[in-house]
């Protein structure tokens, strides 16, 4: 898509805001629709567009192979980590209101949530990232 | 009322349209947008959050993959078979029906299992007296989300989402042993 003017600046434009709304949907999970795994579904789509519309090589240096391999397991060990500080805190796994240090029952178990969701949406943006880059077809293979 | 039924009849073409296109690449455009007509469904049914996932993922991501995959292979469907290749032509003619006969069996059951089911937004129905109405009362003094949703995905059925995730990992790391290019030398 080496002369398409048109979808290139329009996808420059979008991709910013596009990357706004994803954080903004996974951060107000609790409050809205929405949460990690959309919120990561659309964050991933952003660099997709990004590499459908500039080209694989030009994507993978924004977002580089290794940072993609680092992000799809660092999410899902967030979440599991949360989990053992329940367990620290005195709870069950996954208990969110036992998160040590924090007090409150109430914001333990948000901020919890908001941990696990973050964690989700890391996860979810780097995995769908990766499946886009690993099965695009390249012409050298 | 009427706008439910004229969604559900685009989404009925939507499915019919791609099941029969030979180009694979419309096919998987006009999957596009019957996931995008399924996201406005779910959100007549005031299930947003499910409509969010149904537009992020069955129309967006979902698609964009399709496409990827297509990129591997051909873009054009093969005629399963070609005119006077087969001994008995009226065989394959009747064979060809079979599957119909199956699918409209399997739709005519279906349709009838639904008679039995309470009506839509009966408040007297088994799935809203089971553990809705605690989760309705009880999720913001126990765990402070507005949205009950997700203090379903995310609190209740932790372990659920725990696995989701996995299940995504492991997909990411599947497509990784397939696909990735091996280092020569």
């Amino acid at each position: 898509m080496a002369e398409h003017v048109i979808i290139k600046t329009v996808s420059r434009l979008m991709i910013p805001f596009i990357q706004l709304f994803s954080l903004y949907v996974i951060a107000h999970g609790e409050l809205g629709p929405g949460g990690g795994f959309q919120g990561g579904v659309i964050l991933g789509a952003s660099f997709i567009l990004y590499a459908m519309v500039f080209g694989l090589e030009e994507g993978r240096k924004r977002i580089s192979r290794k940072a993609s391999d680092f992000f799809s397991p660092t999410g899902l060990f967030i979440y599991a980590v949360i989990g053992i500080f329940c367990i620290l805190g005195g709870g069950l796994y996954l208990e969110y209101d036992r998160l040590p240090l924090i007090g409150d029952e109430i914001l333990a178990s948000q901020l919890g949530i908001y941990g696990i969701e973050i964690g989700v949406g890391i996860t979810v943006s780097a995995v769908m990232t990766t499946l886009f880059f690993e099965m695009a077809r390249r012409d050298d293979d | 009322m009427v706008i439910d039924f004229i969604l559900l009849f685009f989404v009925v073409v939507c499915a019919v349209a791609s099941v029969s296109m030979k180009d694979l690449l419309g096919s998987v455009m006009i999957l596009g947008a019957y996931s995008l007509l399924m996201a406005l469904l779910w959100t007549r049914y005031n299930s947003v959050d499910v409509a969010f996932t149904e537009a992020a993922v069955g129309a967006g991501i979902t698609t964009v993959l399709l496409i990827a995959a297509l990129s591997r292979t051909f873009r054009h469907e093969e005629d399963p078979e070609k005119p006077g290749q087969s001994i008995f032509p009226w065989l394959t003619r009747i064979a060809r029906l079979i599957p119909l006969g199956v699918v409209m069996l399997t739709g005519a059951v279906l349709i009838y299992g639904t008679l039995d089911m309470p009506n839509f937004s009966d408040p007297a129905a088994p799935a809203n007296l089971h553990v809705a109405p605690y989760y309705i009362e009880k999720s913001v003094p126990e765990t402070g989300s507005i949205n009950f949703v997700t203090a379903i995905l995310a609190s209740y059925r932790g372990y659920d989402t725990l696995g989701e995730v996995t299940v995504i990992f492991t997909a990411g790391i599947c497509v990784l042993i397939l696909l990735r290019r091996r280092f020569h030398g």
